[in-house]
């Protein structure tokens, strides 16, 4: 099957590992990845901040990168939910794929190779869980699922321990990070502590943007809680 | 006026009380998701609520006008009121006919949303609120800071000092039935008293020209069963079509908004009694403008259950007065717009987005879709904090642009230390992330 992979802006710059997890995981589950080398961003932050209206050149940008595809996949479940709603390709709108649910809906892993003998919490993304709909919430009256925990259960040896408020938003938010830094801050703390009384080695989620917020506090309060991306787990040798 | 950014930062600088006050609320949202999930038909409930609300909506000339006619057949008068104004001129007029100078008022946000005791005190009448929550905040000179719970981000302390100072207990005396005691026969003496009685409206029915008042204390009922005159006020959207579908609506509010089985009284006024004088102020004040704009009609079919500031976990950490509005939280940022955008502008940003709101809504409001659109029309209105439009039109344009792009990130990566200061807000209680060497570009290059 052939597959672009989608990389977001602030994963090329800073968490590469990231997307190197999901390329090789991606090859090794028999894809062949092309990685359009002029991609950029999604367009994201500027429309969450009031500026759909400047987004026009990213869109174009995505859509000369990407359109040729049938899949196109990343790592991201908030850069996939925008696109999903709100690129003005439609072509593109029904091609793009948070890579887990491209993972358990499409290539429908049922085995991966990957062991990760540690105790982690699981951090349920908003955009990818109620905006994808990657699991159920606790909002609502309906069967639980969760594509993040059928993909964790097929790796060795790791152990998921959900925090008791098992969805609550860690408090990134986008630009809100910066322009509401007390509350933003706040929550994450609330969320890490959560983690932590669970006594969990690492925090794993679906959205890297919410694991470097989180990432941030945890460093600066020299808490040994690390964070990985699932696609890091996934792949683990 | 502090921003809600601003009032944010003052109220978590108190970490004891925000975590109390985000404990406090979780409860309710928690209490809520039991009486939720212990009815199967709950999501087709919601379904339900929203298709009648829709219905209503998409019809509401009608039903407002049936609704009128029914109210006068049965011995009601009706008031019609464009703006705030409007509705506060013709309740002065009612009480100034009657020539009553205290009157007792029971829970109305709209009241509230209309500044009608400061209004009435100018005119040197005394209202005094008799929902013990926002008889606590009245006597403190406060609004609401939540629909459901005005005093919620009180303490028993709290209400034991303002009580000592307004009604004489006992200094320190924090215990809450002591403490609710002394509410109930202060409370009293003006039930007794009064002769002028203002309540909400939680729902009116268009068959049969009566209307439904909600509350857990029955303060409601203890004002209007024994005035001679009764003032009921009400937006014009709470009108629903059939007494039936009340049994659906009835049951969502009061699971949705304290996880209760039903409201303790949910009192039917359909005429007024013998004596008695009974009106209805219809209001607007903005609703039909909301109305008109498909991407905020949805805003209307909202019922003040407030399940969304529960859920909000924004809300429950920066408290109902950051919010600076009558009706604070997520359902308050959509609404408050419409109403004023400059003065409201930072509301729709008081959000990540994580969409906890929209899901629990009973009547399936798109509460943060529409954060979405507010956001986008108040910038194109031009109400842009200083900086940010030159802001996002440079990054828009950096990430247009591939190679402009991939120098802008290698320069970041680079100097990325220099973000380590005290002018970067997100460093001032986060390290930045590890500027790795090679971006993933750069490493897919050479593979």
């Amino acid at each position: 099957m052939r597959v672009a992979l989608f990389v977001p802006c602030y994963i090329d710059q800073f968490y590469p590992q990231v997307a190197v997890a999901s390329l090789e995981l991606l090859e090794k589950l028999g894809c062949e990845v092309i990685v359009p080398t002029d991609q950029t961003c999604c367009g994201q932050p500027m429309a969450n901040s009031g500026f759909a209206s400047s987004t026009e050149g990213c869109d174009t940008n995505f859509a000369q990168n990407f359109e040729g595809f049938d899949y196109i996949v990343g790592p991201s479940g908030s850069c996939v939910l925008h696109l999903k709603e709100h690129h003005p390709s439609e072509k593109i709108r029904n091609s793009v794929y948070e890579i887990c649910e491209f993972l358990t809906d499409v290539l429908k892993v049922s085995a991966l190779s990957a062991t990760f003998p540690h105790r982690v919490g699981l951090h349920q993304s908003c955009h990818g869980q109620r905006g994808l709909r990657l699991s159920s919430m606790s909002e609502r009256n309906e069967k639980p699922f969760s594509k993040l925990q059928d993909l964790l259960s097929l790796v060795k040896g790791v152990e998921v321990v959900m925090p008791e408020r098992e969805d609550e938003c860690c408090g990134f938010g986008g630009t809100f990070c910066v322009t509401e830094e007390a509350v933003s801050v706040k929550m994450g703390q609330d969320r890490i502590k959560e983690h932590a009384s669970n006594a969990v080695d690492y925090i794993v989620g679906a959205d890297t943007s919410c694991l470097m917020h989180m990432e941030g506090i945890l460093r600066r309060q020299g808490s040994k809680v690390q964070v990985k991306h699932i696609v890091e787990i996934l792949n683990h040798a | 006026m502090l921003s809600h950014a601003e009032a944010s930062e003052n109220f978590i600088a108190d970490a004891e009380r925000t975590d109390w006050h985000d404990e406090t609320l979780w409860f309710v949202r928690a209490k809520r998701d039991k009486a939720s999930k212990v009815l199967p038909e709950w999501e087709a409930l919601r379904e339900h609520a929203s298709q009648v609300k829709d219905h209503t909506l998409a019809n509401l000339g009608d039903y407002l006008v049936a609704f009128e006619a029914k109210a006068k057949a049965n011995g009601i008068h009706v008031h019609w009121a464009a703006d705030a104004v409007e509705h506060n001129a013709i309740v002065h007029q009612i009480i100034a006919a009657q020539g009553s100078k205290v009157l007792v008022k029971s829970k109305s946000m709209l009241t509230e949303e209309c500044h009608l005791n400061d209004y009435l005190a100018e005119k040197g009448i005394e209202v005094v609120d008799t929902d013990l929550g926002e008889r606590i905040v009245q006597f403190r000179n406060e609004a609401p800071s939540h629909i459901v719970l005005p005093a919620i981000h009180l303490k028993k302390e709290d209400v034991g000092e303002t009580f000592h100072e307004h009604l004489g207990t006992p200094k320190g005396n924090k215990d809450p039935q002591f403490l609710t005691e002394a509410a109930r026969q202060h409370l009293r003496g003006h039930f007794l008293a009064s002769e002028v009685a203002i309540t909400g409206v939680n729902f009116a029915i268009a068959e049969t020209g009566e209307f439904v008042v909600c509350t857990n204390e029955g303060n409601a009922d203890m004002g209007a069963h024994l005035a001679k005159v009764h003032i009921a006020c009400m937006g014009i959207e709470k009108i629903i079509p059939k007494r039936a579908d009340l049994a659906v609506f009835l049951r969502l509010l009061a699971r949705s908004a304290t996880g209760q089985l039903i409201t303790t009284y949910s009192s039917h006024f359909h005429k007024p009694r013998e004596g008695q004088e009974m009106h209805i102020v219809l209001l607007d004040n903005g609703r039909t403008r909301q109305l008109a704009d498909p991407k905020y009609k949805n805003s209307l079919k909202c019922i003040r259950c407030a399940a969304c500031f529960n859920t909000c976990p924004v809300y429950r950490r920066s408290g109902g007065h950051s919010y600076h509005q009558p009706v604070a939280g997520p359902i308050g940022s959509i609404l408050a717009p419409n109403i004023d955008k400059k003065a409201n502008a930072d509301l729709p940003f008081a959000s990540t987005l994580c969409g906890s709101c929209s899901n629990v809504c009973p009547v399936k409001i798109n509460i943060h879709e529409q954060l979405w659109f507010w956001r986008q029309d108040l910038m194109a209105a031009g109400l842009a904090p200083v900086g940010k439009s030159f802001g996002m039109k440079m990054m828009a344009y950096t990430l247009s642009n591939p190679a402009i792009y991939r120098m802008g990130g290698s320069l970041m990566r680079r100097f990325s230390s220099l973000l380590n200061s005290s002018m970067n807000p997100w460093y001032k209680q986060r390290e930045m992330p590890q500027a790795p060497k090679e971006s993933f570009q750069e490493w897919y290059k050479k593979r």
